[in-house]
């Protein structure tokens, strides 16, 4: 697959690297990390082994409470979100694969809130992209990445667990 | 005024005419067929080059909604659709409010209709009062008044007793009784026939039953005391058999079916459209074929509209509380014409349907085009229509 | 003719009967309803997905029960809900179904959630919508005469999913009053549509519809028979009238031939389960030991109601 002007696609277990090593000098060492599905969610378990200290893991489904609902409708495949610490004053580290418009983030922020009021939430990404759209900003980094719009940045998993980053075009284009 | 209908294919089952000619009208009377009269100057000259020249069609059922029920509709208002739709005599249904069980009411219905000047009416009246089913109505009155038969409309007539002694009375002034063959305990409050659409729309059903249990009844009846009876709205193959079988037997009876049960069948309520909500229920595709096939054999001896015209406040309902019903009298030509193009029935067998033989069950001097006969004619376009 | 339930692009915008909805958009409620399933376990049992929405419950046939389930369903959806009770009366004061409708869309509903007596009341509201082009205000049929209960249909296939993980092996049994039963046809219609194998239908002949082996199921007379070998059985609420109209004689002889007690349920497999759509009549359909017995999913039932008519609104809402 050829795409316009291939950017320099950063290796996913180096930044995961990289990330985890920001991390452990500053997160609490009692810290939740809770991961979006489905990028976020392996990554969170990943930190919670790299990073010391007891680090609960939570998975959090945004399905519901995105904002182009009206527009778009329900989309399929919306998995439980399971969060087995108290939200009641807790540390919450979010952890998600892709930073870009900053919606996907405000949705799980809403969505933390709707089951109590946490102490501090900061936001751990592998990658960084650019292009907000909302005023969000991550705490912690693993790259960065410039992408054309018609392009999205995915992260998947092989089944030896090994975590890899690719630049695709956006489905429809 | 002198008309002159030029070349057309006139077509007259009565007289068993079928052909090419021009027909010569005045003072409201067919003068000739054919050759014109001596001296002829018309006033006037339809071109009927290509089209058909019939003999006014004659509706052995439509309501005209009055008297009572004039929010529905209005005498002209049906009358000007029945000559809009060929229909030059009609009978009504007695089942106005009030029904038509006294004299005076029809009386001023005739009235009324021939001051309008438009199709002949002929009221078919009430055989009890207010169509209880208890007391038998003056129908030796009724008749003077210009009753051509007497009915109990759609209403049941559960005393068999009653059905008994209503049938010899009207005997006796040589007037047949129209029924329609319905028991009223068997499917009571139904609103679709008893088969699988009902069971899957979950609608209450009417079974076939309903229909062969009468017209025993009925046939029982009649030959016991070999009065003449007029079954109305045919519905069921089954029906259609035992009417067979009957007129086989030497009874004296005829019947009729509505034209939209001769094109419809239940799937055609679809997801419950409350304009296929009819009395009687349209039954399966079955049925419908053997109706089809009864009318070209001639077990069912007339068509007619059963206009029952309902407003949208009327069908804009829930299907079984919707106003059973449908428009018809501007449709019983063409799919009178329909019907016999797809079955492959001759014009003129078919147009008998609907001029020959009602006029001939109503006891009225129409439906032909005999010379001296008056002047109701039906003009139309065969393709066209 | 195209299928009222469903828009231009073949999405599900209205729900009025489980007949003839393609079986993927069936699977797409069940998929949607497992994870609405988990926020009955939350403190905040609410998503905002419907907030802003206005959800107005038409019951024109009482149910205390199903209209609580649709309330509930509706805000934890975030939604603004209306109840309208609307008795027989109201169709006296003159007012038709369709100007009720018509008014309370210049109310901004969102959506109508339609209970009546007669058999296509929500198929006729439906229509009307989609003749006028509103097609931002949607219809859910909370069921309608005898025709279909489909909110009821898809949280049984729903417990049925849950239990037994799929359809394709299963022997399912609906014991009772099917001619009267709006729940029994939309069973029926999920079932053979999702690939059942063998759906029967056990009850005395005055309670099974004329024709019925057209719907796609085998009819039984002897409970045992009918139960040998299930999988699951549904049993159907038997109402005091039916006594009344020349259909049964009594309810101890109706007991005797079709309660589910023990020893009959012992003619099915050793792991079935026995579902009722309630409220239940012990002793009559069906005895206490059975109904609170181990074999029985009917309590979760109601819990999956909810979940499946969160899943329901939320999916043809967005549509």
């Amino acid at each position: 697959m050829s795409t316009p002007a291939s950017p320099q696609i950063p290796d996913a277990e180096g930044a995961l690297v990289a990330l985890a090593e920001r991390m452990r000098a500053a997160v609490a060492h009692d810290a939740a990390f809770v991961g979006i599905y489905s990028g976020g969610a392996w990554l969170a378990e990943r930190l919670a082994a790299m990073i010391p200290g007891s680090h609960a893991v939570g998975y959090i489904d945004v399905s519901y409470y995105r904002d182009d609902y009206a527009k778009s409708g329900l989309k399929g495949g919306a998995k439980r979100t399971e969060l087995s610490f108290d939200v009641e004053g807790a540390t919450i580290v979010l952890v998600d694969d892709v930073l870009y418009t900053g919606r996907s983030v405000r949705a799980a922020i809403n969505e933390l809130f709707d089951f109590g009021r946490p102490d501090r939430i900061e936001l751990a990404v592998l990658v960084d992209r650019g292009g907000r759209e909302l005023p969000v900003q991550a705490d912690y980094v693993g790259a960065r990445l410039v992408v054309a719009r018609e392009l999205s940045v995915v992260l998947s998993k092989d089944p030896g667990g090994t975590l890899s980053l690719a630049v695709e075009p956006l489905a429809g284009n | 005024m002198k008309i002159e209908i030029r070349s057309g294919r006139v077509v007259d089952p009565a007289q068993d005419v079928d052909r090419v000619a021009s027909l010569y009208v005045a003072a409201g009377r067919i003068v000739a067929i054919g050759d014109a009269p001596a001296g002829w100057t018309p006033n006037r000259v339809i071109d009927a080059q290509g089209l058909v020249v019939c003999p006014g069609l004659v509706d052995a059922a439509a309501r005209l909604r009055e008297p009572g029920l004039e929010h529905k509709a209005t005498l002209e208002s049906e009358l000007q659709a029945a000559i809009a739709g060929g229909v030059t005599s009609l009978a009504c249904p007695p089942d106005t409010d009030p029904p038509l069980d006294e004299p005076g009411l029809v009386e001023m219905l005739k009235h009324r209709a021939r001051s309008l000047n438009l199709a002949h009416v002929y009221p078919v009246g009430a055989l009890t009062l207010q169509l209880a089913g208890t007391t038998l109505t003056e129908m030796g009155e009724l008749a003077e008044a210009g009753c051509v038969a007497f009915s109990q409309a759609d209403m049941p007539l559960v005393d068999t007793q009653v059905l008994l002694r209503a049938m010899q009375y009207a005997a006796t002034f040589g007037h047949r009784v129209w029924l329609r063959p319905q028991d009223p305990h068997l499917g009571k409050g139904g609103v679709a026939h008893d088969g699988e659409v009902a069971t899957r729309l979950g609608l209450a059903a009417v079974p076939t039953a309903a229909e062969t249990i009468a017209l025993a009844t009925i046939f029982a009846l009649v030959r016991e005391t070999g009065v003449r009876v007029h079954l109305c709205r045919l519905s069921s193959a089954e029906g259609v058999a035992l009417v067979r079988a009957a007129k086989r037997d030497g009874l004296p009876v005829t019947c009729d079916v509505a034209i939209h049960h001769l094109h419809l069948c239940d799937v055609d309520i679809g997801w419950f459209d409350a304009q296929a909500h009819l009395v009687p229920p349209l039954r399966t595709s079955r049925d419908r074929a053997a109706l089809r096939a009864g009318v070209a054999d001639g077990t069912i001896d007339v068509i007619c509209s059963d206009h029952t015209p309902v407003d949208d406040d009327g069908k804009q309902l829930p299907f079984a509380e919707a106003e059973p019903g449908a428009t018809g009298l501007e449709l019983l030509l063409p799919l009178t014409l329909k019907w016999a193009a797809e079955e492959r029935v001759e014009l003129a067998p078919a147009l008998a349907r609907i001029t020959q033989a009602p006029a001939a069950l109503l006891g009225i001097p129409a439906g032909s085009l005999a010379v001296g006969a008056a002047a109701d004619i039906c003009v139309f376009d065969p393709v066209a229509y | 003719m195209r299928n009222p339930q469903l828009n231009a692009n073949g999405e599900l915008t209205h729900l009025l009967t489980l007949e003839g909805l393609p079986a993927e958009v069936i699977r797409q409620i069940l998929d949607t309803a497992e994870p609405f399933a988990s926020i009955a376990e939350r403190e905040v049992k609410k998503v905002p997905l419907l907030r802003g929405k206005a959800v107005f419950n038409l019951f024109f046939e009482n149910s205390t029960r199903t209209r609580t389930t649709f309330e509930i369903a509706a805000k934890r959806l975030s939604a603004d809900v209306i109840n309208l009770n609307i008795g027989a009366s109201s169709t006296s004061k003159g007012e038709t179904l369709l100007d009720t409708v018509d008014n309370l869309v210049a109310m901004n509903a969102d959506m109508f959630v339609v209970r009546h007596s007669q058999s296509g009341a929500p198929h006729l509201i439906a229509a009307h919508l989609n003749a006028h082009k509103r097609t931002h205000v949607h219809v859910v049929n909370a069921g309608d005469g005898r025709h279909a209960h489909p909110t009821q249909g898809l949280l049984d296939l729903y417990t049925i999913r849950h239990y037994k993980r799929e359809f394709h092996g299963l022997t399912v049994a609906i014991v009772g009053d099917v001619l009267h039963s709006r729940v029994a046809r939309s069973l029926i219609h999920g079932l053979t549509t999702l690939g059942t194998p063998e759906v029967r239908v056990i009850g005395p002949r005055t309670l099974l519809p004329t024709r019925v082996e057209a719907l796609g199921v085998r009819v039984f007379s002897d409970m045992r028979e009918g139960l040998a070998g299930c999988d699951v059985v549904v049993m159907l609420r038997l109402q005091s009238e039916r006594m009344k109209g020349a259909l049964l004689p009594s309810a101890g002889e109706y007991f005797k031939h079709y309660g589910l007690t023990q020893d009959k349920l012992a003619a099915a497999r050793p792991d079935v389960i026995v579902m009722h759509p309630g409220p239940m009549n012990r002793g009559v359909e069906i005895d206490s030991a059975v109904a609170d017995g181990e074999r029985s999913v009917i309590l979760p039932q109601v819990t999956f109601g909810i979940a499946v008519r969160m899943a329901v609104m939320s999916i043809i809402a967005g549509n």
